[in-house]
């Protein structure tokens, strides 16, 4: 058995701990982008179980835009309390997970990021047409209650934020040890040798099929926070292509190589999104699209290994103290 | 379903393809080639676009002249500036951004062109600025015609026969020219062309500007029908991955079958149910690719183990 209190769990712990701090402290803007973060982070967290297969969805949107309208039909229908709207969202989106699983776990490589791609852009053309749901217009999302609790105007964003940063360290700590599971383990062996595996007595699209409906739940999760958030859905800021390409843009930039970079990568990418379209408004998109490239062409496995290579560069230096030392 | 309806539907249809096919081709060439899915091809197009559109509304739109003499200008500014988009564009990122990528992981190519795209899609600005641009000088010159109670472009007509003449020089060059058959050398297989002594670092130079000529050309040709402003470069790109998708990766014949499907299946949409047109062709995307995952008419690929 694995250690399940391991580094990573302790320090996504003490950067639970650190963001309920903070909380006191952040101004609105900043709880804003801290919260957007949060929700991309999820999303993202998905994508890197994916990418463990070798398999990359262009069209995570899909899940993340069904849970953000599923907490704009659950309002319609009166439930109003955060966790009813999470359950609900991150449920439907992995239910529809579960069942296009079926079909998507057949497909590998660039036919598995486009499938994804073209029901993402399905479910687009049906909400952009949709009159009771706002249409390309979206629709707006009104304030929740806290299992019951109803804040006062002032306290609703901080509850709000801790209510998020908790459900995103339960998804990064779930999303962790299962990636540390046998289960897990096993599916970078698939993207290495999917025959091998099969041979092993293990079913590949089985296992497959799970991390989909993972990310889906996690997609889903992703979407009720940014709804909360935001405080409005619409269809081209929540399920159109250029969004699912944005979720693969911060998978990128954190790197798949910890979970917990996940929301680091996030947060870049907010803060990179917001500063570009403050000061630089006409040419935000080449700031973001040239800082993607950067990280593509010199950082290729991401932030995440800037700190192996600072550990490589510590380890060389304190070898060569070290050589220095027994010269003496 | 009356007759006109049909005839009106068939024309919309093919209309439609014919713009759908001219935007797909570059695509499929490109990934015939390069196996790189090129999401700055969306760029390409409106670079096409805006190009054609800001010097037909320098230079012909308030023009005075006989009306062949300012089409035959107006041709001349759609084709040269395809061609010098496709130089310029398809060097710099052929040679300035694919080159270091050929040996990574094809997702993450996908994404560095993603990033180029959105690079260019604010170049694009910078140079044009926000404001749409119109060039309707060729389609007012054409004039236009009745058919079914409906009023169509005539230009729009022209678009169906470039489409196949576009089809048709492909074809001739891809399998009746000696280039073509060097080309096939190298989509077969890259390691064994190289050893054979074919230059492949040229063959996918050349490949690359082919195929952002063509984007800017489906751009440049469809500048005068709509209004170019900012955001044509985004809707455009995923419809041609859906054309590719539905045709074929790679295959020619694909895009220009998958490019009828779509146009013919949207145009019936659009006249009979008009609520399912923007998603009916995703749908059908999603069809072909449950039932046919390589497309309609991919070329056999050998299983590697």
């Amino acid at each position: 058995m694995t250690r399940l209190f391991d580094k990573t769990f302790w320090g996504l712990t003490i950067g639970l701990l650190a963001l309920f701090l903070l909380n006191f402290v952040l101004e609105e803007w900043m709880r804003s982008i801290g919260l957007q973060s949060l929700s991309r982070g999820c999303v993202a967290i998905g994508l890197l179980i994916l990418w463990r297969t070798g398999l990359v969805s262009f069209g995570h949107a899909l899940f993340f835009g069904f849970g953000a309208y599923t907490v704009a039909m659950l309002q319609i229908i009166g439930v109003n309390d955060i966790i009813l709207l999470l359950i609900g969202g991150s449920a439907t989106a992995g239910l529809l997970a579960l069942v296009l699983g079926f079909l998507l776990r057949q497909y590998r490589a660039i036919f598995f990021a486009l499938l994804n791609m073209a029901f993402s852009m399905i479910l687009y053309g049906v909400l952009a047409k949709v009159e009771a749901l706002g249409s390309t217009d979206g629709i707006g999302i009104n304030q929740v209650s806290f299992f019951g609790f109803v804040p006062s105007d002032e306290a609703y964003r901080p509850t709000l934020f801790v209510f998020a940063a908790i459900f995103a360290y339960i998804a990064a700590v779930g999303s962790h040890w299962y990636l540390k599971s046998t289960l897990g383990l096993m599916t970078m062996a698939v993207r290495e040798n999917e025959i091998r595996v099969e041979y092993l007595g293990y079913s590949a699209e089985k296992a497959i099929h799970i991390k989909y409906v993972l990310s889906g739940v996690l997609a889903g999760m992703g979407g009720v926070i940014m709804a909360l958030t935001v405080g409005h859905v619409d269809p081209d800021s929540m399920v159109y292509w250029t969004v699912s390409g944005d979720f693969v843009f911060i998978t990128i930039l954190a790197g798949t190589g910890n979970v917990g970079a996940t929301f680091i990568g996030a947060l870049v990418y907010e803060l990179l999104r917001t500063y570009a379209f403050e000061f630089a408004p006409e040419i935000w998109q080449l700031i973001l699209g040239g800082s993607l490239l950067l990280i593509i062409m010199f950082l290729p496995d991401g932030l995440w290994s800037l700190r192996s290579e600072w550990r490589n560069r510590r380890a060389l230096a304190a070898s060569r103290s070290g050589d220095g030392q027994a010269g003496e | 379903m009356d007759f006109e309806l049909l005839l009106v539907i068939l024309v919309d249809g093919l209309v439609y393809s014919s713009y759908l096919f001219l935007v797909a081709v570059g695509l499929t060439v490109i990934f015939g080639v390069q196996k790189v899915l090129n999401v700055t091809h969306g760029a390409f197009y409106s670079f096409g676009a805006y190009l054609t559109a800001y010097l037909i509304g320098l230079w012909i739109n308030d023009a005075e002249g006989g009306a062949l003499e300012l089409l035959a200008y107006s041709l001349a500014v759609i084709l040269i500036g395809s061609i010098f988009l496709g130089v310029v564009l398809g060097v710099l990122i052929e040679r300035g951004l694919l080159k270091f990528l050929y040996t990574r992981d094809e997702h993450i190519v996908v994404l560095a062109t993603f990033a180029g795209f959105l690079v260019l899609e604010d170049v694009i600005l910078l140079i044009w600025g926000t404001d749409p641009y119109l060039a309707f000088r060729p389609l007012e010159l054409m004039g236009n015609s009745e058919i079914a109670g409906l009023i169509f472009d005539n230009y729009t007509f022209t678009m169906i026969g470039l489409s196949f003449l576009v089809a048709f020089v492909l074809w001739y060059g891809l399998n009746r020219t000696q280039f073509g058959k060097v080309l096939l050398a190298v989509i077969f297989d890259r390691e064994v062309s190289m050893a054979m002594g074919i230059n492949v670092t040229k063959i996918f130079l050349i490949t690359f500007m082919i195929g952002t000529f063509l984007g800017a050309l489906g751009g440049a040709y469809h500048a005068p029908i709509i209004s170019v402003q900012p955001g044509i470069g985004v809707e455009v790109i995923v419809l041609a991955f859906a054309v590719v998708v539905i045709g074929g990766m790679g295959s020619i014949p694909g895009a220009l079958i998958g490019a009828i499907v779509v146009g013919l299946s949207r145009a019936a949409a659009v006249h009979l149910y008009p609520e399912l047109e923007l998603f009916v062709i995703y749908a059908i995307m999603a069809l072909v690719l449950i039932f046919r995952p390589e497309g309609l008419f991919a070329p056999i690929q050998a299983r590697k183990i």
